[in-house]
């Protein structure tokens, strides 16, 4: 096909608020088990997509920075060579796909994730009571000894595709998935606009266009990944003000 | 070196087939007991594989602990087979004929436990088939020989099968000598083993033969094997303190330390057992000890180089990894008991004949070598992840749970157990080696002169 699509999400630091709706989305979108206390203390909790929280500053000049993390469907991707049967690969569309059905458990794919953002499951994962009924039926439940990460929401994306294929009633063509046929969870429940998802092959999406944007870096760059996941640095205007002094 | 008595090929023939032939009481009561243990850990890793992965101290950063580092530390027990059987063979060093069965015997059941290892970490091991043999050959999806997970089995596979052929090889005149003497069921199993072992001239040629050639073709996969075992860690581009290009050389020269001072314990354990002062002797252990001065001082320097290079970058993960190692709690301690039993416990081998020579501290000597080289896979393998790049919110540290516990020391009773369970049906010490170099020792009377009564070719 000529015009493949590469998705790819900006996220916009001077935005974040540190709010953690994406957080909860994710959460309720892929069948996330609940984290509790403990899952936190053993650093077992399941989060596709985290606010790392960090300190700027000493007492009691501190400021607190937000940034959220999610898998950075590397172009280069780490994680995706050291898997010994394709559980995780590359597909055509931008995508590192991780295939629940092939993972044996060797996590190996989680130790080469710089960003850590590969979750284990250690045990079966259990809901309380009726929250069983309020799963997501287009997302598999994962049992013990598989590891998952964000999938850019891919069961949106393919229902963004349904819907146009059946509003024109033909084949999907490349053409016709225009933005808001499809969003992650994350990005539907930002409040500040902070993540935007998109066709980075698209010359005309709000992501490529702002992902040239002069404040644009992308995590651990120097690593030599390739992430389709761009960052937009925070405009910090008390530090504009004091290199304007010195 | 001759300083054994020369003995009549009848009393050989009694004193090294003592283990089949006799049940000893205390023999029984330690295969009882390493038994007991491995069940314990048989128990455990039941439960784990029923539980789920949980049941471990892994957690995120640290996804690999106590069973990967049983893993390569196994991986390098088995490296003492071929280090002194193929290599002393072809050098035609006279002290190796007691060691070389016990060193490949080692080298054959470290591997196994090697293999089962990656097995119980997945948790799921049924699942892990999938990865070494793939079945599901209709959908086309092949393992991914990008992967070093792939090289692992391979090679580790290829080192198995070539060890088992090397034993059976050094086997068959003995298998012979233990068809002759039983009798039944026993009689037949050992005739169909010891393939019609005559002892003519043409055999005892082609016997020689693959054993040579055999040696000479192993020794590229012993240093391959546990070169690959090291790229698990070193192509890992995102763990700094792993990502070295000196691991390869490092880890073999590693393995070679604590194999070859696993195969001194052994000599020492089954010296003790079988009651075999004649055959093992201290001379042998002499010659053993100096091997080991020699591969001490080549680890550490390999130990120096890897440190340095880490920390001359000056890179911030890889110095959060190498201060957590040394002033770490409660890592800094086990650095230091690593760094005491790895390199200083040996350091008296280098200045004291005696120490060489004494059954006591050489045993001492090589099991604390073996702690420490334990210590050091484990050092290597969880700081660097606990310290991985710059997200130090993920910063996390690990201790493992009792399960992970009783199935590392389970490990450590079966493979005492099988080796020992080995002796009960084969020789540990190759009857025919013994007489050979026995026969090479004679020396004739010419008139007032003594001289060898067998001229070799070199």
């Amino acid at each position: 096909m000529a015009n493949e699509h590469k998705w790819g999400m900006v996220i916009d630091i001077d935005r974040c608020t540190g709010c953690q709706a994406c957080v909860a989305a994710c959460q309720a979108e892929n069948n996330i088990p609940i984290n509790e206390e403990k899952d936190f203390l053993s650093r077992r909790a399941k989060q596709w997509i985290r606010i790392d929280r960090v300190w700027e500053g000493k007492f009691p000049n501190v400021k607190a920075r937000f940034i959220p993390v999610l898998c950075q469907h590397c172009e280069n991707a780490p994680c995706e060579p050291v898997c010994p049967v394709y559980a995780t690969y590359h597909n055509n569309q931008g995508l590192n796909v991780q295939v629940y059905n092939r993972c044996v458990g060797t996590r190996y794919c989680a130790n080469n994730c710089p960003y850590q953002v590969r979750f284990f499951n250690f045990f079966d994962p259990e809901w309380p009571g009726t929250l069983w009924n309020q799963l997501n039926p287009d997302v598999t439940i994962r049992s013990r000894g598989i590891m998952e990460k964000c999938t850019f929401c891919v069961q949106r994306i393919r229902r963004g595709e349904r819907t146009v294929e059946g509003q024109r009633g033909e084949r999907l063509n490349d053409q016709t998935l225009k933005e808001g046929n499809y969003m992650p969870a994350c990005v539907n429940a930002c409040p500040t606009d902070t993540l935007l998802f998109g066709d980075l092959n698209d010359t005309a999406s709000q992501v490529s266009r702002r992902s040239g944007d002069r404040r644009h870096y992308k995590l651990l760059d120097r690593l030599g990944t390739d992430p389709n996941v761009v960052y937009l640095k925070k405009v910090d205007p008390y530090a504009e003000e004091e290199e304007a002094h010195a | 070196m001759h300083e054994g008595k020369v003995l009549a090929y009848k009393r050989i023939n009694r004193d090294l087939l003592s283990g089949l032939f006799e049940n000893q009481l205390r023999y029984w009561a330690i295969v009882m007991f390493l038994g007991l243990v491995v069940l314990v850990a048989v128990v455990a890793a039941g439960f784990m594989v029923n539980r789920g992965v949980g049941v471990t101290g892994l957690n995120r950063p640290v996804f690999w602990g106590f069973f990967i580092t049983n893993f390569v530390f196994w991986i390098g027990i088995s490296h003492a087979g071929v280090m002194l059987s193929a290599i002393l063979r072809l050098s035609k060093a006279e002290w190796r004929r007691p060691a070389t069965r016990a060193a490949e015997v080692l080298t054959i059941f470290s591997l196994m436990t090697a293999v089962l290892m990656p097995f119980i970490h997945t948790g799921r091991p049924w699942r892990l088939m999938y990865w070494v043999f793939p079945y599901d050959f209709q959908r086309g999806i092949w393992p991914d020989i990008r992967s070093p997970l792939v090289w692992d089995p391979s090679a580790v596979n290829t080192y198995l099968i070539s060890s088992i052929l090397f034993v059976f090889i050094a086997l068959i005149p003995d298998l012979a000598v233990i068809r002759d003497r039983s009798s039944g069921i026993r009689r037949i199993a050992y005739s169909v083993l010891s393939l019609g072992w005559r002892g003519t001239p043409r055999q005892w040629k082609l016997q020689a033969i693959a054993g040579i050639l055999l040696s000479a073709l192993i020794l590229p996969v012993f240093v391959s094997v546990h070169s690959i075992v090291s790229w698990d860690f070193g192509m890992a581009v995102s763990v700094s303190s792993w990502h070295s290009t000196i691991f390869a050389p490092y880890f073999v020269i590693g393995a070679v330390h604590s194999g070859v001072s696993g195969v001194v314990t052994v000599m020492i354990l089954m010296r003790w057992l079988f009651r075999w002062e004649e055959y093992v002797r201290k001379e042998h252990i002499d010659a053993l000890a100096r091997l080991l001065i020699v591969i001490a001082i080549a680890w550490f320097y390999f130990f120096a180089m890897e440190f340095i290079f880490g920390i001359y970058g000056q890179e911030g993960d890889e110095l959060a990894t190498r201060t957590l190692q040394i002033f770490g709690e409660p890592w800094g301690w086990w650095f230091l008991t690593f760094i005491i039993t790895a390199f200083f416990f040996p350091v008296p081998l280098w200045l004291f004949r005696n120490v060489r020579r004494s059954f006591l501290l050489m045993t001492i000597t090589t099991i604390s070598v073996n702690i420490g080289m334990w210590l050091e896979r484990f050092l290597i393998i969880v700081p660097g992840l606990a310290r991985k790049q710059i997200f130090t919110q993920s910063w996390h540290t690990y201790a493992p749970s009792p399960i992970e516990i009783a199935i590392v020391v389970g490990t450590f009773a079966l493979v005492l157990m099988l080796f020992l369970l080995f002796a009960k049906v084969f020789p540990l010490i190759p009857i025919f080696d013994i007489k050979e170099g026995q026969v090479l020792k004679d020396e004739i009377k010419i008139g007032r002169r003594k001289v060898p009564a067998v001229i070799r070719e070199e």
